[in-house]
């Protein structure tokens, strides 16, 4: 029988590695994992990479991850936030290293990793300082059909944090607006996913043609409270 | 200098006027969201925002906002009829696919040949961040910027060459001011419109290129 349905954010967590690569869900407020990004405080893992559009705002959450010294590196689209006063500080003493990779570049290398490409080219960056290796060589181009795009590689990783909104013992969820964002891509790029939801349906109650992260991507999922508010809306922690 | 500049919302319903109905439409963080308060309502437009969104509406009713559904800088919308939600490798593959119609930029300069650099100023020390940017510049149907034609300090951010870091080579067709509509071409720029009272010789010289006008031998629903 499968049942990915964990006891606890902690269980679903007991086995990170320092070292590994975490993808991290989420786009401004919506999407967050906050509850497996504080599991993963707790957890203890270290000299991690996480994967995120972002890099932390506030003092919570990603930045609570940083502050602890537990990230090594950080590769994502746009660390700069009127509250990332974690990361800039980390970032100006030389604490911690940045890839910085445009957001669509950033969504389909996260892709092309679940997908097993080996690389890809795309147009994005080509011409730009982001065109660059982290040691300031040129990234590969070419000219295909009179157009230039530059080679980009998979992201992979060890660990996938994600929110859902619904999901069963197989692991098949669904999500709820934009709160979708990098969650089915990164889902599908991690050799362990670990997913949120809201709500654990019976196998064979969700609609099979809503269902967007089929169970085989997923890991393990873990119920969390949903942060309610007001009728129609959605604190900004839920 | 007698002539009046384009306010903002002149400006945005300047842009609203050249959107055809039906167009897909990604309007970047900053003035170009102020083109969604002018396009016409007898025309059907889809707006897209980055994070996953088609067919978005307007900032919700105070009290009614939900924090799932956001824009591109993260404030609070509302889904229309017929609004469809996706992930983001989908999302960047409309704008790399060329499935946009229009992308609406903001941009710190662009070049005569439509070169674009609207995500940095290279500043020393600066904390770089690109987000959508590049995506967005190099992947709609028609990339469009729109801005004060000047800086501040009366420089041109019209430009032979791009002096901050570039967003993406060739890739703006229109630029939109308060001044004057321009279009980018590999001969450079050409004159769509300028504000009235503005003479073609003073725009040349704010702009410090030349600019040439359409030909007669264009009809004007021809021009670039």
């Amino acid at each position: 029988m499968i049942n990915k349905i964990a006891a606890s954010v902690a269980e679903a967590l007991a086995d990170v590695k320092d070292g590994a690569t975490v993808l991290v869900g989420g786009f401004g407020t919506a999407g967050i994992p906050n509850e497996l990004i504080d599991g993963l405080l707790a957890q203890g893992a270290k000299d991690l990479t996480v994967v995120n559009n972002n890099a932390g705002n506030g003092d919570a959450g990603l930045a609570a991850l940083l502050k602890a010294g537990r990230v090594r590196k950080i590769i994502c689209s746009f660390p700069r936030q009127a509250d990332s006063h974690v990361f800039d500080a980390l970032y100006r003493a030389g604490k911690l290293e940045l890839e910085l990779v445009p957001q669509g570049n950033l969504a389909e290398r996260i892709r092309a990793a679940g997908a097993g490409i080996g690389a890809f080219f795309t147009p994005t960056g080509f011409g730009t300082e982001l065109a660059r290796n982290a040691d300031g060589s040129p990234k590969e181009t070419r000219e295909i059909n009179g157009r230039s795009y530059v080679l980009e590689y998979p992201i992979h990783g060890d660990l996938a944090l994600i929110k859902a909104e619904r999901g069963d013992r197989w692991g098949n969820l669904t999500y709820r607006m934009a709160a979708r964002n990098f969650g089915p891509v990164m889902a599908t790029a991690a050799r362990r996913t670990v997913a949120t939801v809201h709500e654990i349906q019976a196998l064979g109650t969700l609609d099979p043609e809503s269902i967007v992260t089929p169970g085989i991507f997923v890991s393990r999922i873990v119920k969390v409270d949903r942060v309610a508010t007001q009728a129609g809306g959605f604190r900004k922690a839920a | 200098m007698s002539y009046p500049k384009r306010t903002k919302d002149q400006l945005a319903a300047r842009v609203a006027r050249d959107i055809h109905d039906g167009a897909y439409v990604n309007l970047g963080i900053g003035m170009p969201t102020l083109v969604a308060n002018h396009l016409p309502a007898d025309i059907e437009v889809v707006l897209h925002s980055e994070n996953g969104i088609l067919g978005m509406g307007p900032a919700p009713a105070e009290g009614t906002e939900d924090y799932d559904l956001i824009n591109a800088g993260k404030q609070p919308v509302t889904l229309l009829p017929g609004g469809a939600f996706f992930h983001h490798a989908d999302s960047f593959g409309m704008m790399r696919g060329g499935h946009l119609d229009i992308c609406v930029l903001g941009a710190f300069q662009v070049s005569a040949t439509g070169d674009l650099a609207n995500w940095s100023t290279g500043e020393p020390g600066a904390i770089p961040a690109v987000g959508g940017a590049m995506d967005l510049a190099i992947g709609a149907k028609q990339t469009w910027v729109m801005m004060d034609l000047l800086t501040k300090q009366g420089e041109s951010k019209v430009v032979a060459r791009c002096g901050y870091p570039l967003t993406g080579i060739g890739c703006v067709k229109r630029i939109y001011t308060d001044l004057a509509t321009l279009a980018c071409t590999p001969r450079g720029l050409m004159l769509i419109d300028a504000i009235d009272g503005l003479g073609h010789a003073e725009l040349e010289r704010l702009v410090g290129l030349p600019i040439q006008t359409a030909t007669d031998n264009h009809d004007a629903k021809d021009r670039p």
